[in-house]
């Protein structure tokens, strides 16, 4: 009998092997934190290294892809979700990431954030939401709140910010939670979930920029002071206590959750299982090709030619 | 029209041309349709390109659309030949109106002698007009007589088209076969109806009210089974014979139809294209696409193209390959959206913000559109950067006829390279061409590239070193460059030296060509020159040039500040040749071969 050899096993992924440049984020900023709960939610899912894209546009937090070791693209302001989708609409074996600030994600880019829920691209969307414009130095930003003194609004923001988790709901993302980034054990729950569910999911992290919005999200820290309160889900239990739990694919609870006054709750406020772009048009694809046969590039132009004849 | 041959009277007694006059052999006919855009006018041009595409003749067309959807005046201009076809026709030999005001605003198109034939239900015509024929046709009522009940009006071009068949003698069997074609598909009643306003049209025996009928004679040179197409369609099916599998764009007259038959055809192909909410997120998931390994592309026309050139920049900067197209309109905003104009030429090398170097290609013809595709394909894998192709609203809709494209030496088929990168992998070598490693790639030294938009080395790390940047400008511009040395050597037509070298690029070919032969025929010392490559442009154009006295670049744009029109403007930057000159214009219509013969002389005088 021939002796046989073990197959090779599987490279192990671990936070070692994910780590890149050192992060050039101001020290203290939140988006260490979630970089850290990136690697660490990538090493327990053990995905394969080389399939992990992580794409992102313009901002301080949009530098995220130097400090992963993976494929990785580092776009323009406001579009690595089209990018993103066009990354994941032509390589369904991909996991794509795509990861930005609040004024990338919600403002020059958020008519295409509408647009990537709408049409339930499967990838995942890491929003690091701070308040502000970090990189180019506090400008007011679309989650600014009203009184909010920055430079271009020195008397105080005056325009009226927009509600992320009313966005993403109302937009059809099909998964769509809400974290902070001093959290990390809920962090990584949140991206473990997120990475799982098929389809559009965003998470939103309020990720503090210590330099130009310092205390933005306290009220949500127990450590200086604040409440971190957790959405509680529905067991599907039978119980009294259950009524009044969360119902995630309910909508109209999502928006009354993204109602909440500050600093509101924290995960998952909304989840459903809607058929993926990708998918459909895979479905589209398929139906085609199972009515033509196996036809080459030449034939199949051949015979469009002479229809034109 | 020419005329060759007067009588010879059949005796066959199913040809409704037999008896009461005479007929006529012709080699050419510019015939023009007008009416309104809800008549059907263009599938009658549709169906007598098509005929002439089986029958041996040559063919161009030329048509007018309203931008309202629904009712406006519109024309359809044929023109037929059994010799070389260059131009949709300076004036009309026949036209057909449909209503007064079509009749009021094109009778000033047909020639001197030409025919008219009107609708006499709807027109009443300047019978004190002594410069053309009238012929009256009760072209509604018949067709209401024909048809009935509730199709009314619904089917008069079917029955203009019977009319036409008659009347040029056409073959009867090949129409009926493609209305059939056409028709069948949407239901027996229609095609039964169809088949009846035809067969109406055919028996009227509008060359007896006339006198006289024409043979339109097929052919001989060239084959009998042309493709006719228009060129947007052949633009579509070049950049899949091309390799192009994935791609993204937004609608707009006139590059609307380029996505709407990509859409289609892709999935045929395992490929698939995206319709975005703008042209913002089309190049970009374009450039996903590219990224993700793909050989991908996008389009628009004018405004459309605006939107695109900070993710262009992009494109040049993290080197990846993607076509774009540019079916142009009149410009600026939204300008002249269903005319045409060749104004966006600068905008295709320079749009964008730094120095983008870029490869700009325009088609010649419906026919080019095809080729050019595959060649926009093949330059931008080689050069690993976006590539233009600048089509025009002219070439986008209308139809030629020409022979199959040799699909076995033309096809590419795509590859996504996902084999494990070596250790001492380097995408931009300082020399050599760009290597990419798309995601889902092994990288066997361990470290996982991120493709930058920042300035970088050519490991790709971010770099913003003075050296490092001229190093890599340096990088991105010679390899643009260095294409122009496998290119196809210019073809002049005419002489090789002379006088007069009319240039163009794009769609003026035609006329150009045809200007050309016309000066030639009257003694002038004429050739003429379209660029296909306008950048970087071909080496062998200084040598052409210095066997000139005259080089004069005629383009559809405006003469500018300087009073030289854009590719001219880009010719003399280059050559600084005095005798470069230009003649331009920007009033929405392909040139006359008139004006062109006009315009030139004045220059030169
Ligand atoms: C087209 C374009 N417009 C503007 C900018 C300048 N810019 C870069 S980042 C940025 C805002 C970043 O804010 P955010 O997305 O919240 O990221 P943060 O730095 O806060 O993480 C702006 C305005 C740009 N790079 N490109
Ligand atoms: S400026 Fe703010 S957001 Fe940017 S790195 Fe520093 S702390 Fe983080
Ligand atoms: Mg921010």
């Amino acid at each position: 009998m021939a002796s046989a050899t073990p197959a090779a096993e599987p490279e192990k992924l671990t936070k070692k092997a994910l780590t890149a440049d050192h992060p050039t984020w101001c020290p203290g900023c939140g988006d260490f934190a979630v970089l850290a709960s990136f690697y660490k939610t990538l090493e327990k899912l053990q995905i394969p290294q080389e399939k992990i894209v992580t794409i992102a546009g313009i901002g301080c937090s949009s530098r995220f892809p130097y400090f992963v070791n993976s494929h990785g693209l580092h776009f323009i302001h406001g579009r690595a979700l089209p990018l993103a989708s066009g990354v994941s609409l032509s390589r369904p074996d991909l996991h794509v990431f795509a990861f930005g600030g609040d004024g990338d994600g919600y403002s020059i880019g958020g008519n295409h954030l509408d647009h990537a829920a709408r049409k339930n691209i499967n990838l995942t969307y890491v929003i690091m939401d701070n308040f502000v414009y970090g990189l180019t130095k506090k400008q007011t930003s679309p989650t600014s709140p009203l009184g909010f003194k920055t430079k271009t609004d020195p008397t105080g923001a005056i325009d009226q910010p927009i509600n992320p988790m009313k966005k993403l709901v109302y937009g059809g993302a099909t998964f769509v939670a809400r974290t902070h980034a001093t959290q990390v054990k809920h962090m990584m729950a949140m991206f473990e979930r997120a990475i799982k569910h098929e389809g559009f999911s965003v998470i939103e992290v309020q990720s503090e920029c210590v330099i130009f919005y310092p205390g933005a999200f306290d009220e949500g820290n127990p450590r200086k002071g604040g409440e971190f309160t957790i959405i509680e889900e529905k067991k599907w239990d039978g119980t009294p206590e259950d009524e009044t739990r969360h119902d995630v694919s309910d909508n109209s609870a999502a928006f009354a959750l993204a109602n909440e006054e500050w600093p509101g709750r924290f995960g998952v406020y909304y989840e459903t299982d809607r058929p993926t772009k990708n998918k459909l048009e895979q479905r589209w694809i398929d139906e085609t090709k199972s009515k033509i046969g196996d036809a080459s590039t030449t034939d199949l132009l051949k015979k469009r030619f002479d229809a034109m004849k | 029209m020419s005329a060759t041959a007067t009588s010879a009277p059949k005796s066959d007694a199913d040809d409704p041309t037999d008896s009461n006059h005479s007929s006529g052999d012709i080699t050419d006919a510019v015939i023009r349709f007008a009416g309104n855009s809800q008549d059907g006018i263009q599938t009658i041009g549709g169906f007598l390109a098509k005929l002439a595409g089986r029958s041996a003749r040559e063919v161009m067309t030329y048509m007018t659309i309203p931008s309202t959807i629904s009712g406006g005046a519109s024309i359809f201009q044929v023109h037929l030949a059994s010799g070389e076809v260059l131009s949709s026709g300076d004036e009309a030999d026949f036209l057909f109106a449909f209503y007064q005001h079509s009749y009021d605003a094109h009778l000033s198109s047909l020639r001197d002698g030409g025919i008219c034939i009107y609708d006499s239900d709807h027109v009443t015509p300047d019978t004190n007009d002594k410069r053309v024929r009238h012929v009256g046709v009760p072209i509604t009522s018949i067709t209401v007589e024909a048809l009935g009940g509730t199709a009314r009006d619904r089917g008069k071009n079917i029955l203009v088209l019977g009319l036409v068949t008659a009347l040029f003698q056409l073959d009867r069997t090949k129409l009926v076969t493609l209305i059939e074609g056409q028709f069948k598909r949407k239901g027996d009643d229609i095609l039964r109806n169809a088949m009846v306003a035809f067969d109406a049209g055919y028996a009227y025996q509008v060359g007896d009210l006339l006198g006289e009928s024409f043979n339109l004679k097929t052919g001989e040179s060239s084959g009998a089974d042309h493709v006719t197409t228009d060129g947007n369609t052949a633009l579509a099916l070049g950049l899949i014979a091309g390799g192009v599998r994935f791609g993204a764009a937004y609608p707009i007259t006139p590059w609307t139809t380029v996505m709407e038959h990509l859409r289609s055809e892709l999935p045929k192909h395992g490929g698939l294209f995206v319709q975005t909410e703008d042209e913002l997120a089309a190049v970009t998931m374009a450039l996903g696409m590219a990224y993700a390994g793909h050989l991908s592309m996008t389009g628009s026309s004018g405004p459309g193209i605006s939107l695109k050139m900070e993710a262009l920049g992009y494109g040049t900067m993290a080197e990846l390959p993607l076509v774009v197209v540019n079916v142009q309109r009149g410009g600026p905003s939204t300008g002249l959206p269903t005319s045409v104009e060749q104004s966006d030429l600068l905008q295709a090398l320079y749009g964008s913000h730094g120095d983008t170097p870029r490869v700009v290609l325009a088609p010649i013809n419906v026919e080019d559109c095809f080729h050019t595709a595959v060649e926009a394909c093949r330059l931008a894998k080689k050069c690993s950067a976006p590539v233009f192709i600048l089509s025009d609203q002219a070439l986008a809709t209308r139809i030629e006829a020409f022979p199959e494209p040799d699909f076995e030496s033309l096809v590419v088929e795509p590859e996504l390279a996902l084999e494990t990168r070596p250790e001492d992998f380097v995408p931009y070598p300082l020399e050599g061409e760009t290597r990419h490693a798309p995601p889902g790639t092994k990288m066997a030294g361990g470290k996982y590239p991120v493709v930058t938009g920042l300035e970088h080395d050519a490991w790709g790390h971010p770099n913003g070193s003075p050296e490092m940047h001229q190093l890599m400008m340096d990088r991105r511009r010679d390899k643009i460059s260095k294409l122009a040395e496998d290119y196809p050597a210019c073809e002049v037509f005419g002489d090789d030296s002379g006088d007069v070298l009319l240039l163009g690029w794009g769609s003026t070919w035609g006329p150009i060509r045809e200007a050309t032969i016309r000066a030639r025929d009257k003694g002038l010392s004429y050739s003429c020159l379209s660029v296909r490559y306008l950048n970087p442009l071909p080496n062998d154009l200084a040598d052409i040039f210095d066997k000139f006295k005259h080089v004069v670049v005629i383009e559809m744009n405006d003469k500018g500040m300087y009073g030289f029109g854009q590719f001219a403007t880009l010719l003399r930057a280059r050559y600084a040749n005095p005798k470069i000159v230009s003649v331009t214009k920007t009033d929405g219509l392909t040139f006359k071969i008139k004006e062109i013969l006009q315009r030139v002389e004045d220059i030169l005088s």
